[in-house]
């Protein structure tokens, strides 16, 4: 059951656990963008933000210290 | 409940450690549905199942004016004790 992709590739859990503590962006199904320090993230693809922005069309509304988000909501999630 | 005792009581290991933090503090609750709620977070499990005490609610309302111009209204309700079930929760912040 190998994909193509396993020679240079990991799975996606494997990105998620890679990113951890790096600046990320998180899209909602909702179109809210959240983007802050990537503290943790479960199987659930729950995730825990520290020192976020919260983005409502594009606008800034809201800064939390530590946020955590439940993973039904999430779209993506974006290292950069 | 021992794990989670001695595992470190201030480590975020998992997301849900962040929930765990905020027993018995005052936390911010994002919902579905354009509500925010304030209050202290009494109780939580893995659904993010919450029972809030003192809590404040916050509705946001789209509303159109007389010039077809979109005003925000918001609603503010007071309740003692709330169970919020897991599904509607989008985002659970402590507040400093």
């Amino acid at each position: 059951m190998e994909n193509g992709a396993s020679s240079e590739g990991k799975d996606p859990s494997a990105f998620l656990s890679e990113i951890i503590g790096a600046p990320v962006t998180v899209k909602l199904n909702s179109g809210v963008v959240y983007k802050g320090e990537l503290q943790s993230v479960d199987g659930y693809m729950n995730i825990a933000l520290e020192k976020s922005e919260e983005f409502v069309n594009g606008r800034l509304t809201r800064i939390y210290g530590d946020a955590f988000i439940r993973g039904n909501n999430v779209l993506y999630i974006s290292a950069h | 409940m021992a794990d989670t005792e001695d595992a470190g009581t201030s480590s975020v290991s998992e997301p849900l450690d962040l929930v765990r933090l905020s027993l018995d503090e005052i936390v911010f609750v994002k919902l579905r549905g354009d509500r925010e709620l304030k209050g202290r977070l009494h109780a939580y499990d893995s659904h993010c199942n919450l029972v809030l005490g003192d809590v404040e609610e916050t509705i946001y309302v789209v509303e159109d004016d007389d010039n077809e111009e979109e005003t925000i209204r918001t609603i503010k309700k007071q309740e003692e004790m709330l169970f919020v079930r897991g599904d509607s929760v989008v985002l659970i912040s402590p507040q400093a």
